[in-house]
Protein backbone atom coordinates (compact mmCIF):
# COMPACT_ATOMS: atom_id res chain seq x y z
CA UNK A 1 0.00 0.00 0.00
CA UNK A 2 2.30 2.24 0.73
CA UNK A 3 4.48 1.80 -2.33
CA UNK A 4 1.14 2.27 -4.37
CA UNK A 5 0.62 5.95 -2.82
CA UNK A 6 4.11 6.75 -2.86
CA UNK A 7 3.86 5.90 -6.71
CA UNK A 8 0.91 8.52 -6.72
CA UNK A 9 2.66 11.03 -4.94
CA UNK A 10 5.69 10.94 -7.41
CA UNK A 11 3.03 11.12 -10.14
CA UNK A 12 1.13 13.43 -9.18
CA UNK A 13 4.78 15.72 -8.15
CA UNK A 14 6.53 14.74 -11.65
CA UNK A 15 3.26 16.27 -13.08
CA UNK A 16 3.38 19.35 -11.33
CA UNK A 17 7.22 20.35 -11.91
CA UNK A 18 6.54 19.62 -16.00
CA UNK A 19 2.83 21.63 -15.64
CA UNK A 20 5.12 24.52 -14.65
CA UNK A 21 8.32 23.86 -16.90
CA UNK A 22 6.01 23.37 -19.55
CA UNK A 23 4.56 27.19 -18.64
CA UNK A 24 7.76 28.60 -19.06
CA UNK A 25 9.19 30.02 -22.37
CA UNK A 26 10.88 26.89 -24.59
CA UNK A 27 14.27 26.16 -24.29
CA UNK A 28 16.64 23.63 -24.56
CA UNK A 29 16.94 23.01 -20.77
CA UNK A 30 13.14 22.31 -20.63
CA UNK A 31 12.85 20.30 -23.95
CA UNK A 32 15.49 17.74 -22.65
CA UNK A 33 14.01 17.78 -19.03
CA UNK A 34 10.44 17.71 -19.54
CA UNK A 35 10.44 14.72 -21.39
CA UNK A 36 13.34 12.95 -18.63
CA UNK A 37 11.16 13.84 -15.81
CA UNK A 38 7.89 12.02 -17.26
CA UNK A 39 10.19 9.03 -18.28
CA UNK A 40 11.77 8.52 -14.66
CA UNK A 41 8.53 9.11 -13.03
CA UNK A 42 7.10 6.48 -15.59
CA UNK A 43 9.43 4.36 -14.23
CA UNK A 44 8.96 4.89 -10.61
CA UNK A 45 5.19 3.97 -10.81
CA UNK A 46 6.41 0.83 -12.62
CA UNK A 47 8.34 0.09 -10.02
CA UNK A 48 5.75 1.22 -7.13
CA UNK A 49 3.33 -0.76 -8.96
CA UNK A 50 5.35 -4.25 -9.04
CA UNK A 51 5.93 -3.93 -5.43
CA UNK A 52 2.33 -2.21 -4.08
CA UNK A 53 0.44 -4.86 -6.17
CA UNK A 54 3.47 -7.48 -5.61
CA UNK A 55 3.26 -8.51 -9.45
CA UNK A 56 5.37 -12.07 -9.08
CA UNK A 57 8.57 -11.19 -10.63
CA UNK A 58 8.10 -13.99 -12.99
CA UNK A 59 5.44 -12.13 -14.91
CA UNK A 60 6.99 -8.40 -14.68
CA UNK A 61 10.37 -7.81 -12.91
CA UNK A 62 10.57 -4.38 -11.30
CA UNK A 63 13.19 -1.76 -13.07
CA UNK A 64 15.48 -2.20 -10.40
CA UNK A 65 15.53 -5.56 -10.59
CA UNK A 66 16.06 -5.80 -14.29
CA UNK A 67 18.96 -3.28 -13.43
CA UNK A 68 20.71 -6.01 -11.30
CA UNK A 69 20.48 -8.70 -13.96
CA UNK A 70 22.07 -5.95 -16.66
CA UNK A 71 24.75 -5.35 -14.18
CA UNK A 72 25.63 -9.02 -13.22
CA UNK A 73 25.25 -9.85 -17.22
CA UNK A 74 27.31 -7.36 -18.97
CA UNK A 75 29.66 -9.83 -20.57
CA UNK A 76 26.76 -11.90 -22.06
CA UNK A 77 24.92 -8.77 -23.02
CA UNK A 78 28.12 -7.88 -25.04
CA UNK A 79 28.51 -10.91 -26.54
CA UNK A 80 24.89 -10.91 -28.46
CA UNK A 81 25.19 -6.98 -29.15
CA UNK A 82 28.58 -8.06 -31.42
CA UNK A 83 26.54 -10.74 -33.09
CA UNK A 84 23.31 -9.14 -33.34
CA UNK A 85 24.22 -5.50 -34.05
CA UNK A 86 27.55 -5.35 -35.20
CA UNK A 87 27.78 -8.47 -37.36
CA UNK A 88 23.91 -8.95 -38.43
CA UNK A 89 22.58 -5.74 -38.43
CA UNK A 90 25.71 -3.17 -39.50
CA UNK A 91 26.88 -5.33 -42.70
CA UNK A 92 23.32 -5.82 -43.88
CA UNK A 93 22.59 -1.96 -43.11
CA UNK A 94 25.59 -1.01 -45.08
CA UNK A 95 25.03 -3.65 -47.83
CA UNK A 96 21.29 -2.49 -47.70
CA UNK A 97 22.20 0.77 -48.59
CA UNK A 98 24.89 0.95 -51.11
CA UNK A 99 22.51 -1.58 -52.85
CA UNK A 100 19.49 0.75 -52.45
CA UNK A 101 21.30 4.19 -53.50
CA UNK A 102 23.45 2.35 -56.76
CA UNK A 103 19.78 1.53 -57.72
CA UNK A 104 18.09 4.33 -57.59
CA UNK A 105 21.04 6.17 -59.09
CA UNK A 106 19.64 3.58 -62.48
CA UNK A 107 16.12 4.24 -61.51
CA UNK A 108 17.04 8.00 -62.05
CA UNK A 109 18.85 7.83 -64.87
CA UNK A 110 16.12 5.52 -67.13
CA UNK A 111 12.35 7.14 -66.80
CA UNK A 112 11.21 3.27 -67.92
CA UNK A 113 12.36 1.66 -64.76
CA UNK A 114 11.33 4.58 -62.87
CA UNK A 115 7.79 4.01 -63.82
CA UNK A 116 7.95 0.61 -63.76
CA UNK A 117 9.87 -0.05 -60.72
CA UNK A 118 8.66 2.63 -58.65
CA UNK A 119 4.85 1.54 -57.82
CA UNK A 120 6.09 -2.14 -57.31
CA UNK A 121 9.10 -0.63 -54.59
CA UNK A 122 5.88 1.54 -53.27
CA UNK A 123 3.88 -1.78 -53.18
CA UNK A 124 6.71 -3.78 -51.77
CA UNK A 125 7.32 -1.46 -48.86
CA UNK A 126 4.10 -1.93 -47.44
CA UNK A 127 4.47 -5.79 -47.67
CA UNK A 128 5.35 -7.49 -43.78
CA UNK A 129 8.66 -8.22 -45.47
CA UNK A 130 9.71 -9.96 -42.42
CA UNK A 131 8.28 -13.03 -43.88
CA UNK A 132 11.34 -13.54 -45.87
CA UNK A 133 13.41 -14.14 -42.60
CA UNK A 134 12.53 -17.96 -42.45
CA UNK A 135 13.66 -18.43 -46.07
CA UNK A 136 16.75 -15.97 -46.11
CA UNK A 137 17.78 -18.81 -42.70
CA UNK A 138 16.97 -21.49 -44.92
CA UNK A 139 19.24 -19.80 -47.44
CA UNK A 140 22.04 -17.94 -45.65
CA UNK A 141 22.69 -20.12 -42.72
CA UNK A 142 22.31 -20.04 -39.05
CA UNK A 143 24.97 -17.52 -38.66
CA UNK A 144 25.01 -13.76 -38.97
CA UNK A 145 25.07 -13.78 -42.83
CA UNK A 146 21.43 -14.58 -42.94
CA UNK A 147 20.54 -11.81 -40.23
CA UNK A 148 22.36 -9.45 -42.75
CA UNK A 149 20.17 -10.41 -45.73
CA UNK A 150 16.91 -10.23 -43.81
CA UNK A 151 18.32 -6.64 -42.74
CA UNK A 152 18.88 -6.00 -47.01
CA UNK A 153 15.41 -6.87 -47.78
CA UNK A 154 14.11 -5.28 -45.06
CA UNK A 155 15.65 -1.41 -46.08
CA UNK A 156 15.99 -1.75 -49.70
CA UNK A 157 12.58 -0.25 -50.57
CA UNK A 158 12.15 2.15 -48.30
CA UNK A 159 16.02 3.79 -48.75
CA UNK A 160 15.09 3.37 -52.80
CA UNK A 161 11.73 5.32 -52.61
CA UNK A 162 12.95 7.82 -50.89
CA UNK A 163 16.24 8.26 -52.39
CA UNK A 164 14.07 8.88 -55.73
CA UNK A 165 12.01 10.90 -54.62
CA UNK A 166 14.72 12.98 -53.47
CA UNK A 167 16.29 12.87 -56.71
CA UNK A 168 14.05 14.78 -58.46
CA UNK A 169 13.68 17.72 -55.49
CA UNK A 170 15.62 19.56 -57.66
CA UNK A 171 13.71 22.12 -59.72
CA UNK A 172 13.89 22.74 -63.43
CA UNK A 173 15.23 26.34 -62.89
CA UNK A 174 18.25 24.99 -60.67
CA UNK A 175 19.18 22.26 -63.30
CA UNK A 176 19.47 24.55 -66.26
CA UNK A 177 21.62 27.05 -64.57
CA UNK A 178 24.15 23.97 -64.21
CA UNK A 179 23.45 23.45 -67.81
CA UNK A 180 24.29 27.09 -68.32
CA UNK A 181 27.90 26.21 -66.34
CA UNK A 182 28.59 23.60 -68.87
CA UNK A 183 28.13 20.88 -66.18
CA UNK A 184 27.63 17.63 -67.37
CA UNK A 185 25.49 14.48 -65.65
CA UNK A 186 27.91 13.62 -62.85
CA UNK A 187 28.99 16.77 -62.19
CA UNK A 188 25.06 17.88 -61.88
CA UNK A 189 24.49 15.19 -60.02
CA UNK A 190 27.24 15.03 -56.85
CA UNK A 191 26.97 19.54 -56.84
CA UNK A 192 23.32 20.13 -57.27
CA UNK A 193 20.94 16.92 -56.89
CA UNK A 194 22.74 14.97 -54.24
CA UNK A 195 23.03 17.90 -52.13
CA UNK A 196 19.48 18.76 -52.78
CA UNK A 197 18.32 14.97 -52.12
CA UNK A 198 19.72 14.57 -48.55
CA UNK A 199 16.98 15.61 -46.65
CA UNK A 200 14.77 12.88 -48.15
CA UNK A 201 18.12 10.44 -47.63
CA UNK A 202 18.53 10.66 -44.58
CA UNK A 203 14.48 9.94 -43.97
CA UNK A 204 15.19 7.20 -45.71
CA UNK A 205 18.20 5.82 -43.47
CA UNK A 206 16.17 7.25 -40.56
CA UNK A 207 13.57 5.03 -41.14
CA UNK A 208 15.75 2.01 -41.72
CA UNK A 209 17.78 1.95 -38.53
CA UNK A 210 14.49 0.82 -36.86
CA UNK A 211 14.18 -1.61 -39.72
CA UNK A 212 17.37 -2.71 -39.38
CA UNK A 213 16.87 -3.79 -35.71
CA UNK A 214 14.07 -5.36 -35.60
CA UNK A 215 15.09 -7.08 -39.11
CA UNK A 216 18.25 -8.55 -37.42
CA UNK A 217 16.43 -9.66 -33.94
CA UNK A 218 13.24 -11.15 -35.65
CA UNK A 219 15.81 -13.03 -38.42
CA UNK A 220 17.13 -14.81 -35.25
CA UNK A 221 13.42 -16.31 -33.84
CA UNK A 222 14.01 -18.45 -37.00
CA UNK A 223 17.27 -20.08 -35.96
CA UNK A 224 20.71 -18.84 -34.78
CA UNK A 225 24.29 -19.50 -33.37
CA UNK A 226 23.70 -19.79 -29.47
CA UNK A 227 24.38 -16.13 -28.95
CA UNK A 228 22.26 -13.06 -30.40
CA UNK A 229 19.82 -10.97 -28.96
CA UNK A 230 17.01 -12.40 -30.63
CA UNK A 231 18.01 -15.86 -29.64
CA UNK A 232 18.46 -15.05 -26.17
CA UNK A 233 15.02 -13.11 -25.76
CA UNK A 234 13.50 -16.34 -27.30
CA UNK A 235 15.24 -18.47 -25.16
CA UNK A 236 14.76 -16.66 -22.36
CA UNK A 237 11.45 -16.34 -22.74
CA UNK A 238 11.11 -20.35 -22.90
CA UNK A 239 13.13 -20.32 -19.09
CA UNK A 240 10.76 -17.38 -17.61
CA UNK A 241 13.89 -15.46 -16.90
CA UNK A 242 12.35 -12.34 -17.82
CA UNK A 243 14.76 -10.07 -16.05
CA UNK A 244 17.52 -11.00 -18.44
CA UNK A 245 14.73 -10.52 -21.62
CA UNK A 246 14.31 -7.10 -20.37
CA UNK A 247 17.66 -6.58 -19.79
CA UNK A 248 18.13 -7.52 -23.52
CA UNK A 249 15.23 -5.14 -24.44
CA UNK A 250 16.74 -2.23 -22.87
CA UNK A 251 20.17 -2.82 -24.63
CA UNK A 252 18.05 -2.88 -28.26
CA UNK A 253 16.38 0.47 -27.07
CA UNK A 254 19.55 1.85 -26.33
CA UNK A 255 21.08 0.49 -29.23
CA UNK A 256 18.22 1.79 -31.63
CA UNK A 257 17.96 5.44 -30.32
CA UNK A 258 21.77 5.76 -30.06
CA UNK A 259 21.76 4.28 -33.93
CA UNK A 260 18.81 6.79 -34.74
CA UNK A 261 20.46 9.79 -32.91
CA UNK A 262 23.31 9.79 -34.25
CA UNK A 263 21.56 9.30 -38.37
CA UNK A 264 19.64 11.95 -36.93
CA UNK A 265 22.88 14.00 -35.79
CA UNK A 266 24.81 13.68 -39.14
CA UNK A 267 21.50 15.12 -40.90
CA UNK A 268 21.90 18.11 -38.98
CA UNK A 269 25.07 18.45 -39.70
CA UNK A 270 25.03 17.96 -43.28
CA UNK A 271 21.36 19.51 -44.20
CA UNK A 272 21.89 22.50 -42.19
CA UNK A 273 20.66 24.61 -45.08
CA UNK A 274 17.12 23.19 -44.88
CA UNK A 275 14.06 24.86 -43.44
CA UNK A 276 13.38 21.58 -41.09
CA UNK A 277 16.64 22.35 -39.33
CA UNK A 278 16.86 25.79 -39.35
CA UNK A 279 13.67 25.74 -37.10
CA UNK B 1 -1.94 5.59 -65.34
CA UNK B 2 -2.02 3.87 -68.72
CA UNK B 3 1.16 4.86 -69.57
CA UNK B 4 2.84 3.35 -66.35
CA UNK B 5 0.93 0.18 -66.93
CA UNK B 6 3.57 -1.06 -69.75
CA UNK B 7 6.43 -0.20 -67.39
CA UNK B 8 5.13 -1.40 -64.47
CA UNK B 9 4.33 -5.25 -66.59
CA UNK B 10 7.93 -5.65 -68.23
CA UNK B 11 9.25 -5.44 -64.23
CA UNK B 12 6.33 -7.86 -62.96
CA UNK B 13 7.69 -10.04 -65.97
CA UNK B 14 11.13 -9.64 -65.34
CA UNK B 15 10.79 -10.20 -61.66
CA UNK B 16 9.32 -14.31 -62.59
CA UNK B 17 11.53 -14.34 -65.12
CA UNK B 18 14.40 -13.64 -62.71
CA UNK B 19 12.51 -16.02 -60.15
CA UNK B 20 12.16 -18.76 -62.48
CA UNK B 21 16.06 -18.65 -63.17
CA UNK B 22 17.09 -18.07 -59.45
CA UNK B 23 14.84 -21.29 -58.87
CA UNK B 24 17.07 -23.33 -61.81
CA UNK B 25 20.27 -21.96 -60.18
CA UNK B 26 19.27 -23.10 -56.62
CA UNK B 27 17.60 -26.20 -56.73
CA UNK B 28 20.09 -27.76 -59.34
CA UNK B 29 22.37 -28.89 -56.83
CA UNK B 30 19.76 -31.38 -55.50
CA UNK B 31 18.67 -32.35 -59.11
CA UNK B 32 21.82 -33.09 -59.94
CA UNK B 33 22.61 -34.78 -56.33
CA UNK B 34 19.34 -37.56 -56.79
CA UNK B 35 20.76 -37.98 -60.60
CA UNK B 36 24.04 -39.30 -59.42
CA UNK B 37 22.33 -41.54 -56.69
CA UNK B 38 20.36 -42.72 -59.44
CA UNK B 39 23.12 -43.53 -61.68
CA UNK B 40 21.37 -41.41 -64.22
CA UNK B 41 22.99 -39.16 -66.44
CA UNK B 42 20.52 -35.48 -66.59
CA UNK B 43 20.51 -33.27 -70.03
CA UNK B 44 19.73 -29.99 -69.39
CA UNK B 45 16.12 -29.54 -70.13
CA UNK B 46 15.50 -32.86 -67.46
CA UNK B 47 17.42 -30.52 -64.92
CA UNK B 48 15.48 -27.61 -65.83
CA UNK B 49 12.38 -29.83 -65.57
CA UNK B 50 13.63 -30.99 -62.26
CA UNK B 51 14.25 -27.91 -60.67
CA UNK B 52 10.57 -26.71 -61.22
CA UNK B 53 8.89 -29.56 -60.08
CA UNK B 54 10.84 -30.69 -56.81
CA UNK B 55 8.70 -31.39 -53.69
CA UNK B 56 11.47 -29.40 -51.30
CA UNK B 57 12.64 -26.81 -53.42
CA UNK B 58 15.29 -24.39 -51.91
CA UNK B 59 13.19 -21.74 -54.04
CA UNK B 60 9.59 -23.07 -55.45
CA UNK B 61 8.96 -21.91 -58.57
CA UNK B 62 5.72 -19.82 -59.32
CA UNK B 63 3.46 -22.22 -60.71
CA UNK B 64 3.97 -24.23 -57.70
CA UNK B 65 3.35 -21.57 -55.11
CA UNK B 66 -0.12 -20.50 -57.16
CA UNK B 67 -1.15 -24.40 -57.33
CA UNK B 68 -0.42 -24.90 -53.04
CA UNK B 69 -2.16 -21.39 -52.38
CA UNK B 70 -5.08 -22.85 -55.05
CA UNK B 71 -5.33 -26.07 -52.92
CA UNK B 72 -5.19 -24.62 -49.90
CA UNK B 73 -7.70 -21.65 -50.38
CA UNK B 74 -10.43 -23.34 -53.18
CA UNK B 75 -10.34 -26.92 -52.49
CA UNK B 76 -9.92 -26.93 -48.88
CA UNK B 77 -13.25 -26.60 -46.63
CA UNK B 78 -12.68 -23.24 -45.05
CA UNK B 79 -12.76 -24.73 -41.33
CA UNK B 80 -10.26 -27.37 -42.06
CA UNK B 81 -6.74 -26.55 -40.76
CA UNK B 82 -5.28 -26.72 -44.05
CA UNK B 83 -6.69 -24.51 -45.12
CA UNK B 84 -5.27 -21.13 -45.97
CA UNK B 85 -8.08 -19.12 -45.70
CA UNK B 86 -8.92 -20.35 -42.16
CA UNK B 87 -5.45 -18.98 -41.57
CA UNK B 88 -5.62 -15.98 -43.06
CA UNK B 89 -8.81 -15.06 -40.84
CA UNK B 90 -6.82 -15.54 -37.61
CA UNK B 91 -4.07 -12.88 -39.03
CA UNK B 92 -7.07 -10.87 -40.10
CA UNK B 93 -8.59 -10.42 -37.18
CA UNK B 94 -6.03 -9.40 -34.91
CA UNK B 95 -4.59 -7.41 -37.54
CA UNK B 96 -8.13 -5.47 -37.60
CA UNK B 97 -8.49 -5.52 -34.03
CA UNK B 98 -4.82 -4.18 -33.18
CA UNK B 99 -5.47 -1.57 -35.97
CA UNK B 100 -8.75 -0.21 -34.63
CA UNK B 101 -6.90 0.18 -30.95
CA UNK B 102 -4.17 1.45 -32.35
CA UNK B 103 -5.52 3.70 -34.28
CA UNK B 104 -8.11 4.86 -31.04
CA UNK B 105 -5.03 5.26 -29.08
CA UNK B 106 -3.16 7.12 -31.56
CA UNK B 107 -6.27 9.56 -32.58
CA UNK B 108 -6.93 10.18 -28.37
CA UNK B 109 -2.86 10.73 -27.92
CA UNK B 110 -2.69 13.20 -30.85
CA UNK B 111 -5.48 15.38 -29.23
CA UNK B 112 -3.73 15.24 -26.12
CA UNK B 113 -1.39 16.17 -27.60
CA UNK B 114 -2.48 19.34 -29.34
CA UNK B 115 -4.62 20.57 -26.65
CA UNK B 116 -2.12 20.18 -23.75
CA UNK B 117 1.86 21.78 -24.04
CA UNK B 118 2.55 19.76 -20.81
CA UNK B 119 1.55 16.07 -22.78
CA UNK B 120 3.17 17.79 -25.81
CA UNK B 121 6.46 18.05 -24.29
CA UNK B 122 6.74 15.32 -22.08
CA UNK B 123 4.84 12.48 -24.55
CA UNK B 124 5.85 13.44 -27.71
CA UNK B 125 9.14 12.66 -27.47
CA UNK B 126 9.12 9.61 -26.08
CA UNK B 127 6.25 8.55 -28.82
CA UNK B 128 9.17 8.90 -31.38
CA UNK B 129 11.74 6.96 -28.93
CA UNK B 130 9.03 4.59 -28.22
CA UNK B 131 9.89 3.25 -32.30
CA UNK B 132 13.19 2.81 -31.93
CA UNK B 133 12.68 -0.09 -29.37
CA UNK B 134 12.07 -2.87 -31.88
CA UNK B 135 8.94 -4.00 -30.07
CA UNK B 136 8.61 -7.23 -31.61
CA UNK B 137 11.60 -7.90 -30.14
CA UNK B 138 9.11 -7.59 -27.28
CA UNK B 139 6.63 -9.69 -28.36
CA UNK B 140 7.32 -13.25 -27.42
CA UNK B 141 7.54 -12.04 -24.04
CA UNK B 142 4.35 -9.81 -24.24
CA UNK B 143 2.59 -13.41 -25.49
CA UNK B 144 3.90 -15.61 -22.61
CA UNK B 145 3.18 -13.14 -20.09
CA UNK B 146 -0.63 -12.30 -21.30
CA UNK B 147 -0.58 -15.78 -21.43
CA UNK B 148 0.12 -16.17 -18.08
CA UNK B 149 -2.10 -14.12 -17.06
CA UNK B 150 -4.68 -16.38 -18.54
CA UNK B 151 -5.48 -13.80 -21.54
CA UNK B 152 -5.06 -15.44 -24.94
CA UNK B 153 -6.07 -15.85 -28.01
CA UNK B 154 -6.33 -12.73 -30.38
CA UNK B 155 -5.56 -9.79 -27.67
CA UNK B 156 -1.96 -10.79 -27.16
CA UNK B 157 -1.29 -10.43 -30.89
CA UNK B 158 -4.05 -7.26 -31.15
CA UNK B 159 -1.41 -5.71 -28.31
CA UNK B 160 1.57 -6.16 -30.59
CA UNK B 161 -0.14 -5.14 -33.82
CA UNK B 162 -1.70 -1.78 -31.60
CA UNK B 163 1.82 -0.73 -30.62
CA UNK B 164 3.24 -1.06 -34.20
CA UNK B 165 0.06 0.74 -35.44
CA UNK B 166 -0.36 3.83 -32.84
CA UNK B 167 2.97 5.81 -33.75
CA UNK B 168 2.49 6.49 -37.34
CA UNK B 169 -1.37 7.16 -36.03
CA UNK B 170 -0.14 10.04 -33.65
CA UNK B 171 2.41 11.78 -35.79
CA UNK B 172 0.27 12.04 -38.50
CA UNK B 173 -2.74 13.26 -36.82
CA UNK B 174 -0.56 15.95 -34.66
CA UNK B 175 0.48 16.80 -37.77
CA UNK B 176 -3.11 17.74 -39.51
CA UNK B 177 -4.41 18.78 -36.32
CA UNK B 178 -1.81 21.53 -36.60
CA UNK B 179 -2.04 22.06 -40.40
CA UNK B 180 -4.63 24.57 -40.27
CA UNK B 181 -2.96 28.61 -40.61
CA UNK B 182 -3.17 31.23 -38.42
CA UNK B 183 -6.08 32.82 -40.74
CA UNK B 184 -8.42 29.96 -40.45
CA UNK B 185 -7.90 29.66 -36.73
CA UNK B 186 -8.57 33.69 -36.44
CA UNK B 187 -11.42 33.43 -38.62
CA UNK B 188 -12.99 31.36 -36.02
CA UNK B 189 -11.95 33.41 -33.33
CA UNK B 190 -13.83 36.34 -34.66
CA UNK B 191 -17.02 33.72 -35.08
CA UNK B 192 -16.43 33.34 -31.24
CA UNK B 193 -16.19 29.90 -31.51
CA UNK B 194 -15.23 27.78 -29.02
CA UNK B 195 -12.37 25.11 -28.91
CA UNK B 196 -14.82 22.12 -29.27
CA UNK B 197 -16.07 23.99 -31.97
CA UNK B 198 -13.08 24.60 -33.87
CA UNK B 199 -12.12 20.87 -33.09
CA UNK B 200 -15.08 19.58 -34.68
CA UNK B 201 -15.63 22.15 -37.45
CA UNK B 202 -11.67 22.99 -38.05
CA UNK B 203 -8.86 20.48 -36.84
CA UNK B 204 -10.77 17.52 -37.57
CA UNK B 205 -11.96 17.98 -41.39
CA UNK B 206 -8.31 19.33 -41.86
CA UNK B 207 -6.60 16.68 -40.35
CA UNK B 208 -8.11 13.88 -42.80
CA UNK B 209 -6.15 13.59 -45.44
CA UNK B 210 -3.26 13.52 -43.05
CA UNK B 211 -4.91 10.51 -40.82
CA UNK B 212 -5.45 8.33 -44.00
CA UNK B 213 -1.91 8.44 -44.95
CA UNK B 214 -0.47 7.27 -41.66
CA UNK B 215 -4.01 4.52 -41.53
CA UNK B 216 -2.10 3.00 -44.65
CA UNK B 217 0.97 2.83 -42.61
CA UNK B 218 -0.45 1.73 -39.36
CA UNK B 219 -2.14 -0.87 -41.10
CA UNK B 220 0.99 -2.51 -43.03
CA UNK B 221 2.48 -1.87 -39.47
CA UNK B 222 -0.74 -4.04 -38.05
CA UNK B 223 -0.27 -7.09 -40.60
CA UNK B 224 3.34 -7.32 -39.43
CA UNK B 225 2.96 -7.25 -36.29
CA UNK B 226 0.10 -10.09 -36.02
CA UNK B 227 2.65 -12.30 -38.18
CA UNK B 228 5.13 -11.80 -35.47
CA UNK B 229 2.99 -12.37 -32.66
CA UNK B 230 1.92 -15.54 -33.73
CA UNK B 231 5.10 -16.97 -33.86
CA UNK B 232 5.88 -17.48 -30.09
CA UNK B 233 2.75 -19.06 -29.56
CA UNK B 234 4.14 -22.78 -30.77
CA UNK B 235 2.98 -21.65 -34.17
CA UNK B 236 -0.93 -23.07 -33.85
CA UNK B 237 -2.76 -20.74 -35.90
CA UNK B 238 -2.64 -17.84 -38.46
CA UNK B 239 -0.26 -17.51 -41.08
CA UNK B 240 2.88 -16.68 -38.52
CA UNK B 241 2.41 -20.08 -38.09
CA UNK B 242 2.35 -21.25 -41.36
CA UNK B 243 5.68 -19.47 -42.07
CA UNK B 244 7.57 -21.09 -38.53
CA UNK B 245 6.06 -24.85 -38.97
CA UNK B 246 7.33 -24.21 -42.81
CA UNK B 247 10.73 -23.25 -41.54
CA UNK B 248 10.51 -26.60 -38.85
CA UNK B 249 9.83 -29.02 -41.88
CA UNK B 250 11.66 -27.30 -44.55
CA UNK B 251 8.11 -27.03 -46.40
CA UNK B 252 9.33 -23.86 -48.94
CA UNK B 253 6.39 -23.63 -50.68
CA UNK B 254 4.07 -23.62 -47.63
CA UNK B 255 6.30 -20.61 -46.68
CA UNK B 256 6.09 -18.99 -49.93
CA UNK B 257 2.49 -19.34 -49.79
CA UNK B 258 1.90 -18.10 -46.98
CA UNK B 259 4.26 -15.39 -47.76
CA UNK B 260 2.50 -14.31 -50.85
CA UNK B 261 -0.99 -14.86 -49.14
CA UNK B 262 0.27 -12.25 -46.37
CA UNK B 263 1.30 -10.23 -49.05
CA UNK B 264 -2.17 -10.48 -50.92
CA UNK B 265 -3.65 -9.48 -47.21
CA UNK B 266 -2.08 -6.57 -46.94
CA UNK B 267 -2.06 -4.96 -50.46
CA UNK B 268 -5.99 -5.56 -50.24
CA UNK B 269 -6.23 -3.74 -46.87
CA UNK B 270 -4.07 -0.56 -48.00
CA UNK B 271 -6.00 -0.31 -51.60
CA UNK B 272 -9.11 -0.73 -49.55
CA UNK B 273 -8.31 2.30 -46.94
CA UNK B 274 -6.87 4.37 -50.36
CA UNK B 275 -10.73 3.47 -51.95
CA UNK B 276 -12.07 4.90 -48.23
CA UNK B 277 -9.76 7.92 -48.54
CA UNK B 278 -10.96 8.65 -51.97
CA UNK B 279 -14.66 8.62 -51.43
CA UNK B 280 -14.48 10.31 -48.23
CA UNK B 281 -11.97 12.87 -49.29
CA UNK B 282 -14.29 13.69 -52.09
CA UNK B 283 -17.18 13.91 -50.30
CA UNK B 284 -15.65 16.74 -48.14
CA UNK B 285 -15.08 18.46 -51.00
CA UNK B 286 -11.05 17.52 -50.39
CA UNK B 287 -10.07 15.27 -53.65
CA UNK B 288 -6.80 16.89 -55.53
Amino acid sequence: MMWLIAGALIWALGWFVNVRLAALPKSRTTSLLVPLIFGLTLVFIWESVVWGLQIQQVLLPAPSVIAARFAASTSILWQDWVQTVVKGMMSGYIIGCIAAFGMALAVDRFPFLQRGLLPVGNFAAALPVIGMAPILVMWFGFDWHSKAAVVVVMIFFPILVNTVQGLQASDAMQRDLMRTYAAGYWKTLLKLRLPAALPFIFNGLKIATTLALIGAIVAEFFGSPIRGMGFRISTSVGQLALDLVWAEIVVAAITGSAFYGAMALLERKWTFWHPSQRN
Amino acid sequence: MRQSLIPVLTVVVAIITLWYAAAVWLNAPWAYDKAQRAGVELSVSDMVVDTWSQKKPKLPAPHQVTREIWKTTVKKKITSKRSLIYHSWITLSATLLGFALGTALGISLAVGIVYNRTMDMSVMPWVITSQTIPILAVAPMIIVVLNAVGIQGLLPKAIISMYLSFFPVVVGVVKGLRSPDHMQLDQMRTWHASSTQTFWRLRLPSSMPYLFTSLKIAMAAAIVGAIVGELPTGAVAGLGARLLAGSYYGQTIQIWSALLMAAALAATLVALIGLIQRIVLKRMGMAQ
